[in-house]
């Protein structure tokens, strides 16, 4: 099969035909192990859960019966439906909010400090590396407890943390934010570092402030980068599910349970798979739609600035 | 020179070493209360330390508990999935980016739209088709659901198609197939790419919790995050130090390859989580 590309005009683009049939071989089997395994493990479920959706199905298999729209019909007419998704979205407005904004402000303030790099992303990425049953434990455990926990201990406060209905979700976003800044704070630095030197240099000749530079060079550049991170975070946010389960169980009062617990609960507990699988995919097309929203945005924002 | 130290900077050096202290605080009040003697983990007022420095807390924790057992099931998961995730997904991308077949644009987009459905809303038909496969409480139901990575086949899709082709062509002239072309030239070309996914990767299995959390209830197969979550709500009780031991031994192990590796995982991440657009 070497023959065939062996010509010396192989690069130049006129014998392009050539080179595309010695290259046609060998590429199903290249992609063959992955597929095998994206199949069965990603698109075979996503296929069999939009069907238990439609189903009356157990978690042992029994009851398998086609009942149409009745899950979600049971779905949107159902309370508990309603105030976990309202959690997850409220969870997703209360935490995108400050990861975003706090991420950007430690980047600058780590950028324009060169010194001890390693001290500051070891103490804002740290806890990033970290299980979400590593920080969970420890919050819950050490840091939240009203009596002798770290929090009320050294402000002096008097706040039940986890326990007070309207405080839980904040304790949990405080966690949250505390647990995943770290990534947005990476992104943002990177970013920071890839903006050319002499834009600031040509700046400082021209007797900008370092509040100019700022507001006229680094935030424009970091917009898109912020975009990118505004969507990640959403579509991460609606995720949530694990720091929730391990802190508060979805309590206190269901004032915290996100969506992904309650169908976890009906599903895992209650045993009811079929309308677990639809309360799923009532949270799959609210991911979907964000991320389409996010194609077409950064689609129009290409198309601006090219 | 003396002017970097300015008014600005000491400011800007004030606020940031707050900020990381208010970061780090949690994490060394973990250390501290593993290393108090169990009475005084919970006195009021609090105090960062105990009358002595113990670690018997320790101690306990490695000879009782089954955080070692649970520590080489994540190890070896997490390097499995990652071993898995990296060569398989190369192979893909590079068989999308550099070879023609039939179907080929259908499969691409297939694998394109996989990155938008989340894993978590698979749950329950992921759950039922492990049941099927009688696969529930081994390592490939933890393992082979993480592999399905399409956000990885995507980055490297990306990265192959940068990368000149005029190399590998010189390789097929010298009589080389395609699959030699593939081990021995593009593979180790791109291995800051392929270190950078594979960071992301182990880190991202390393931690997951929900999917191993499902299919494991047996203590033998349950990996660190899984394992710790079962003891809290479980045998533990309210032994504070024990605990917190726990926690450290569960959070120090990727804290120290970070130290370590600062700058590849730095690279790692920040690469992987930007490419993904």
């Amino acid at each position: 099969m070497a023959t065939t590309v062996a010509a010396p005009a192989a690069a130049a683009p006129v014998a392009k035909p050539k080179v595309r049939h010695a290259w046609t071989q060998h590429g199903l089997l290249f992609v063959a192990p992955f597929l095998l395994i994206y199949v069965v493990f990603l698109i075979w479920p996503t296929l069999l859960g939009l069907q238990m959706s439609f189903s009356s199905v157990n978690i042992a298999g029994g009851n398998d019966r086609f009942v149409g729209f009745d899950n979600y019909a049971e779905a949107f007419t159902d309370p508990r439906m309603w105030r976990s998704l309202g959690n997850t979205v409220l969870f997703t407005i209360m935490s995108t909010i400050p990861l975003v904004l706090l991420g950007l402000v430690l980047a600058l303030l780590v950028h324009n400090l060169r010194f001890m790099q390693w001290l500051w992303r070891l103490s804002f990425f740290g806890p990033f590396l970290l299980p979400s049953a590593v920080i969970s434990i420890l919050w819950l455990q050490m840091i939240y407890p009203p009596d002798y926990g770290l929090l009320n201990g050294t402000l002096g406060t008097d706040v039940l943390w986890l326990g007070d209905p309207a405080v839980a979700m904040w304790s949990v976003v405080l966690t949250t934010v505390w647990w995943t800044v770290g990534f947005n704070f990476l992104l943002y630095l990177a970013a920071l570092q890839s903006i050319p030197a002499h834009l600031y240099e040509a700046a400082a000749i021209d007797g900008a402030s370092g509040w100019d530079k700022l507001r006229s060079i680094t935030l424009p550049l970091l917009r898109r980068t912020t975009l990118l991170i505004v969507v990640l975070q959403l579509v991460a946010s609606l995720k949530v599910f694990d720091q929730i389960y391990l802190m508060t169980g979805g309590g206190p009062q269901d004032s915290t349970r996100p969506i992904i617990e309650y169908a976890y609960d009906v599903g895992f507990t209650g045993y009811r798979i079929g309308y677990a699988s639809a309360v799923s995919y009532i949270l799959f097309a609210l991911i979907v739609i964000v991320s389409l929203a996010q194609l077409r945005l950064f689609r129009k924002r290409e198309e601006v600035t090219s | 020179m003396t002017k970097r130290f300015s008014i600005s900077q000491v400011v800007l050096l004030v606020v940031t070493l707050a900020l990381a202290i208010m970061w780090l605080a949690p994490l060394a009040w973990a250390v501290a209360t593993s290393l108090k003697p169990e009475s005084e983990t919970t006195k009021i007022p609090l105090e960062w330390f105990g009358s002595t420095i113990t670690f018997e807390s320790y101690a306990l924790v490695l000879g009782t508990g089954g955080i070692v057992k649970w520590a080489v099931n994540s190890t070896v998961t997490a390097v499995i999935v990652t071993f898995m995730t990296v060569l398989f997904s190369a192979m893909a991308a590079y068989g999308f980016a550099r070879t023609q077949f039939k179907g080929q644009r259908v499969l691409l987009g297939l694998i394109l739209a996989g990155i938008m459905v989340p894993p978590q809303v698979l749950m329950a038909p992921l759950f039922a088709e492990m049941v099927a496969f009688g696969l529930v409480d081994t390592w490939w139901a933890i393992i082979l659901p993480q592999v399905a990575a399409p956000l990885i086949v995507y980055i490297l899709f990306k990265f192959f198609q940068d990368v000149p082709p005029e190399l590998e062509q010189a390789a097929f002239v010298d009589g080389a197939g395609r699959w030699r072309v593939f081990f021995t030239i593009v593979l180790p070309l791109s291995r800051p790419v392929l270190a950078a996914v594979s960071i992301f990767t182990f880190i991202n299995t390393w931690n997951n919790f929900l999917w191993p959390f499902l299919v494991s209830t047996d203590p033998n197969t349950m990996t660190l995050p899984v394992g710790l979550a079962n003891v809290v709500q479980g045998t533990f009780g309210l032994r504070y130090a024990q605990i917190m031991a726990s926690v450290v031994l569960a959070g120090l192990p990727l804290l120290v390859v970070f130290v370590l590796f600062q700058r590849q995982i730095v690279r790692g991440v920040a690469h992987t989580g930007l490419a993904g657009q």
